[in-house]
């Protein structure tokens, strides 16, 4: 049976892992090579790197930062932040990532992420997406998409975008909770398991995760593929293989052999 | 030396970057005597079967991947290029090389939630020995990411086999010194990794 995927992120600034709540008050949590081997080892099924300034400091993602962790992981990889066009795709999936996360860019430009999955296969382009919760009947998911780190509002229904993002050729999307990002108080289970019961890729839910328990109701009532992780194990409170052996305890498949 | 055939299908640094992880010398080409020339071949790929055979017509690869595999030095499909080795895809309707006989299909899940591609880790339930097995347990796990999956007309032919959206398919075929995998051992981990080791020392006997 295929296996629930548990994704350590790793927003790294100026060459290290940070780590904040709503994008604000971040501290530094080490090297991101070493971090990633760690993680790799500890059984992680796949990891996720952000450039978390690159965006906003309008440069080009760490390159070498990603080739030196395909050269000491053998797992997949992706990496979001400052993917502006098909040539920073290219670079980032020639030094050896596996996946390419696209998020504001794809909204202002939503051709870019239907050229990338045409040149490089729709397996290697990633919507990430920051929907936030909203009362306005305007948006008939309840979910408006964020942009610029939910910095600001795009009049777009979070619902509407994934199935768009499905039709211009994504692979998978990555469903981060605004409302739950950071506070580790579980993940938005009714937003993600609308959207992943809509599409026909696979949905990684994020924001949020805080124990196992939080992951067992994600992959079960929430109807992820894969769900992110964060803090939990960034402060050393859980081990991946803590948590996977709940997982499995729980009846959700995983990989406990690696 | 082990050629890793490049056909402009799919990203093929972590093939590379795993085989100069196990220290096995390897060089990226589409030039026919270097993989003339080999000891043995890699024939990864991602992508559409269509684009990959016009590609493997374009650049003139298809005799030496016969030659290769006709000589008996070792050859490993990786899984585009675990699919192509069969008679046909239903991918595009297009005939492919025909090196084991079967076809390749479209999965076809009746469970909506069963997600296509099929992505992430899944286990491989050994059916028969081989040496790219060495070491490696039964039902390990390994990474995919596919739409389509090998039906190879022989059972004789299948080494390995894996489920998914309601099927259970080859995600290993072996048929003399040729061996194909519709996982990516070069992202599948220390597993992964030991194939690899595996069928870098592998004399193509089985």
């Amino acid at each position: 049976m295929l296996s629930k995927r548990i994704i350590p992120c790793l927003d790294v600034r100026n060459r290290k892992v940070t780590k904040g709540v709503r994008f604000q008050n971040n501290i530094e949590l080490g090297d991101p090579v070493e971090m990633a081997v760690a993680y790799s080892d500890g059984g992680c099924d796949e990891l996720v790197f952000y450039d978390i300034t690159a965006s906003a400091e309008r440069r080009p993602i760490d390159i070498e930062m990603v080739a030196e962790v395909a050269r000491v992981i053998h797992i997949p990889f992706a990496v979001g932040g400052g993917i502006e066009t098909l040539d920073d795709m290219h670079r980032v999936l020639l030094a050896g990532a596996e996946k390419v996360s696209v998020n504001s860019l794809a909204v202002t430009n939503p051709e870019l992420i239907a050229e990338g999955a045409r040149a490089f296969g729709s397996q290697c382009i990633v919507l990430g997406m920051d929907p936030v919760r909203t009362a306005d009947p305007l948006f008939p998911s309840g979910y408006e998409i964020t942009i610029r780190g939910f910095r600001e509002r795009t009049g777009i229904d979070a619902l509407e975008w994934a199935l768009r993002a499905e039709d211009l050729g994504v692979g998978e999307i990555v469903v981060n909770s605004v409302d739950a990002d950071g506070t580790r108080d579980g993940f938005e289970i009714n937003l993600t398991s609308m959207i992943s019961g809509s599409v026909g890729i696979p949905v990684v839910a994020s924001g949020g995760a805080g124990t196992p328990q939080h992951l067992i109701d994600v992959f079960t009532r929430g109807q992820a593929d894969a769900a992110i992780i964060a803090s939990m194990i960034h402060t050393g409170e859980y081990t991946i293989r803590q948590i996977k052996d709940e997982l499995a305890a729980a009846g959700v498949a995983i990989r406990r052999k690696w | 030396m082990i050629a890793i055939i490049d056909y402009d299908a799919g990203n093929l640094t972590s093939v590379r970057l795993a085989l100069e992880y196990i220290g096995a010398p390897c060089e990226i080409t589409r030039v026919a005597a270097k993989i003339d020339a080999a000891d043995r071949v890699i024939f990864p790929g991602v992508g559409a079967a269509e684009a990959a055979m016009a590609n493997i017509n374009a650049f003139g690869l298809l005799e030496p991947i016969r030659r290769i595999v006709a000589s008996g030095r070792p050859f490993l499909g990786i899984c585009l290029g675990s699919q192509i080795i069969l008679d046909h895809s239903e991918e595009g309707d297009v005939d492919c090389i025909g090196l084991v006989p079967g076809t390749v299909k479209r999965f076809a899940p009746s469970d909506r939630m069963c997600k296509i591609p099929q992505m992430g880790w899944n286990t491989v339930e050994i059916k028969r020995p081989h040496p790219l097995f060495d070491g490696i347990e039964d039902s390990s796990e390994f990474y995919f990411v596919h739409s389509f999956y090998c039906a190879p007309s022989s059972e004789a032919h299948i080494a390995g086999e894996t489920e998914y959206a309601g099927v259970r398919f080859a995600s290993a075929v072996g048929r003399g010194n040729l061996f194909a995998v519709q996982f990516h051992p070069e992202r599948s981990g220390r597993i992964g990794l030991r194939m690899l080791e595996n069928f870098s020392r592998w004399d193509g006997r089985c």
